[in-house]
């Protein structure tokens, strides 16, 4: 009976072009493999986009439980919380707490770049875990806790905060965290944040996203010092500095007259966390991960926000002005001035590289930013994305892919290792970007392969420094002789 | 040798009379061994004249780890040869109890504490079910002899019908069978018919009507079982012959659990409204 009402409602639409339908075939025919009830449920995440939003049938449905049997490449709420929120927050240190695997498994961060001294006063690539013994699980592990704590307080006394990053067992015996935080945080006069981010809970990584945001908020917001505000006091959020690419967002802003107060959270400390709420603006590049904090700020302090896009220089110079025309002229003209400074560069990279990846085909499947924020990069390179898809992407991420994606490409949610070979095999693009999942069977099918989830141990990708990196990296991959090596499956 | 586990509502004397009945069945030249599957460890009080000082999780939070232990440690002898080990775990409200008693189980399983001239282990498990470290003992073809203890309180009647539950679950997997209901008697009306039409719904047997008797406190208060306290006391004969009856019992079912509906019925049937028929 829905099938009905569905086609109902697509006749009642101008009928799809060409194009949608013959990416719908092709999806058709991908799924054809699995069996009726699988078939049924990954059909609503795979779709012919539509960039005018006009076709119902081209929506795909996400942020829903991955189908079991199927190879998911979703994270876990820990991995939101600790891998990607909290762990940037270099003079924080994080606590992984629980048995030692969560820790040790996610141990060197996602190459979130960071000034200071590590284990003095940074400790962004540390692994600190209560390693959790069966003892702890029966008798609780409140108290290996407190003394970990005070340990940690010993062992690093510039540490400016401790993050409790619990895994599952803390929550399935129910230990108190909240109230060990309180406690010792009054003690030592520094915040202690619990996080209650188990990986059992949500579907993927972005409810830890989430709840590490709601932590932000409930600790250390509002607690910072800043001695002077300035008319032009900005927050970059939602940037991690992978690979430096907040060092080089934050140059532009900075070259345009802003001044960036805090970052979250590449190379963040707890201070710059503290004062957000002073900033006239927030400028959040992962939307994802990060819009909760903007909205709380906008509802509690009035704090406007906007998103941004510094991935190639169409972006860039687009992304620059819009930031520019919410302040006043001054900014205005430096941003022209930034503009015109950094033109011929980014002309010259493109130039340099236009001929050799033009028209090149682009398959892309990453985290809830990138699928959709680095489209505009390839497209100044001359490359199509012909299908691009997120992890754990929700309803709005995808609202804002469709009218950036060309009409028939296809759109992934929450895709399988099987799906993503077929569309390589059906689509033959000449270059896939995903993550470190993907990477090897992808260098076994001998397609050139680019990790985008830590920009392949490269970087930075963001603003007029990165750029060049992504134009030199997109190139060495695409057109590396090794490829020719490599018989690429049929 | 019989592996048994004894269950029911929490405060329904399953301490008591398992501890009780496992002295008859020594004194009937059975070699027995309780296991306590409860974090108060009070399981084998009355066989060992004290509550049980090491406890498995105890002494394995004390030592690191589980793996730091001996059997020897925590396996107390008590009164006629009875083998005595308590799970232990933790203070209320903290930690998972349910996780010690598997982890105790299996550490007393794999270091042979049960060895082959062991007749009967009793496993003597916390008030209901509430997770899956207390089905332990009737798990992975563990006990496969299951007795409920209850009486004829609604509560405790309810208790013994939704651990026919859980046996049922794993009646298929473990195969684990109930031996029978044991009324330890609170003296309700029509007490007797009650539990034993309870039984027959769950298609097993009353295999022992134990009556109330306040030398089972004498007892308890001097540490130690009626058998051993007052052997010629009438009451110490009671716990003897349930002995005798589970050692002979061969008829070990899958239990058919009823309805909540159901059994209110049977609370009809038997006492409550009759009662409150006469009074009016």
């Amino acid at each position: 009976m829905s099938t009905e009402v569905k086609d109902k409602e697509i006749k009642d639409e101008k009928p799809v072009s060409g194009k949608i339908k013959d990416t719908q075939k092709m999806i058709e025919e991908v799924l054809a493999a699995y069996p009726e009830k699988s078939k049924k449920v990954r059909a609503k995440h795979l779709a012919a986009n539509d960039p005018t939003g006009q076709c119902s049938s081209c929506q795909v449905k996400s942020n829903v439980k991955s189908r079991p049997g199927v190879m998911t490449v979703r994270g876990c709420a820990y991995a939101g919380a600790k891998g990607v929120v909290w762990g940037p927050v270099k003079d924080q240190i994080t606590v992984s707490h629980g048995p030692v695997g969560c820790g040790q498994y996610s141990w060197w961060s996602r190459r979130n770049y960071y000034n200071g001294q590590t284990g003095v006063d940074a400790f962004g690539t540390m692994h600190i875990t209560t390693d959790f013994q069966e003892k702890d699980i029966v008798y609780g592990g409140d108290k290996g806790l407190d003394a970990a704590l005070h340990e940690l307080k010993g062992l690093f006394p510039l540490g400016r905060g401790i993050g409790i990053l619990s895994e599952c067992p803390v929550g399935l015996i129910g230990d108190d965290i909240e109230a060990v935080s309180k406690r010792v945080a009054k003690e030592m006069g520094i915040p202690i944040v619990p996080v209650r981010c188990e990986g059992f809970r949500g579907v993927s990584q972005s409810l830890g996203h989430h709840i590490a945001n709601d932590t932000i908020r409930d600790y250390v917001l509002g607690k910072g010092e800043l001695k002077k505000s300035t008319p032009y006091d900005v927050n970059l959020v939602g940037d991690y500095n992978i690979g430096g690419d907040a060092w080089a967002s934050r140059k532009i802003l900075e070259e345009m007259g802003l001044r960036v107060i805090a970052q979250y959270t590449g190379d963040a400390t707890i201070n710059e966390l503290g004062i957000a709420t002073k900033a006239k603006l927030n400028l959040i590049h992962c939307y994802r991960s990060m819009n909760y904090i903007c909205r709380h700020l906008e509802e509690t302090y009035g704090i406007p926000w906007m998103e941004f896009n510094f991935f190639g220089p169409t972006k860039i110079y687009d992304s620059i002005r819009k930031i520019a025309a919410k302040f006043d002229e001054k900014i205005q003209k430096n941003a022209e001035a930034v503009i015109a400074k950094y033109k011929p560069l980014m002309d010259k990279v493109v130039e340099q590289y236009r001929s050799k990846l033009d028209g090149k085909k682009v398959m892309l499947y990453v985290g809830g930013l990138r699928p959709r924020h680095t489209i505009g990069a390839y497209e100044d390179l001359g490359m199509e994305v012909v299908a691009s898809g997120y992890e754990f992407g929700h309803s709005d991420d995808y609202k804002r892919t469709y009218p950036d994606m060309k009409e028939g490409a296809v759109i992934m949610d929450d895709a399988t290792l099987y799906e993503l070979e077929e569309f390589t095999r059906r689509l033959k693009p000449d270059m896939v970007g995903s993550g470190i999942k993907e990477k090897y069977s992808y260098h076994k099918l001998g397609v050139p392969f680019r990790q985008m989830h830590s920009w392949d141990y490269s970087g930075p990708y963001h603003g007029f420094d990165g750029f060049p990196v992504f134009a030199r990296d997109m190139d060495m991959t695409v057109n590396s002789p090794t490829w020719s090596l490599i018989r690429r499956k049929k | 040798m019989r592996q048994i586990a004894v269950y029911g509502k929490g405060g329904i004397g399953k301490s008591t009379t398992t501890q009780n009945t496992v002295a008859g069945l020594s004194q009937a030249g059975y070699k027995c061994m309780i296991v306590g599957c409860d974090p108060k460890a009070d399981a084998t009080r009355l066989i060992l004249h004290a509550k049980a000082q090491t406890t498995v999780m105890d002494l394995a939070r004390e030592r690191g780890t589980v793996e730091d232990l001996e059997v020897s440690e925590v396996l107390l002898t008590g009164f006629n040869g009875i083998r005595c080990a308590e799970s232990g775990g933790p203070e209320p409200g903290v930690g998972c109890a349910g996780r010690g008693v598997i982890t105790a189980i299996n550490f007393l399983e794999e270091n042979g504490a049960y060895d082959a001239d062991t007749d009967f282990v009793f496993y003597d498990v916390l008030g209901d079910v509430v997770c899956g470290g207390f089905a332990m003992p009737m798990r992975e073809g563990k006990a496969k002899e299951i007795y409920i203890v209850t009486s004829g309180e609604m509560m405790a009647m309810y208790a013994a019908n939704n651990i026919s539950r859980g046996i049922l679950k794993y009646a298929h997997s473990g195969g684990v069978r109930l031996g029978g209901l044991i009324c330890n008697s609170r003296k309700t009306d029509k007490e007797y018919e009650l539990i034993s039409e309870l039984a027959k719904k769950l298609g097993t047997q009353l295999i022992h009507f134990v009556p109330r008797d306040n030398q089972v406190q004498r007892a308890e208060l001097r540490r130690m079982t009626v058998i051993e306290y007052s052997p010629e006391h009438p009451q110490a004969e009671e716990y003897r012959i349930l002995a005798k009856k589970i050692a002979d019992n061969r008829d070990l079912v899958i239990p058919t659990p009823i309805s909540m509906d159901e059994l209110e019925q049977l609370l009809m049937d038997f006492g409550i409204m009759e009662n409150e028929g006469a009074v009016a």
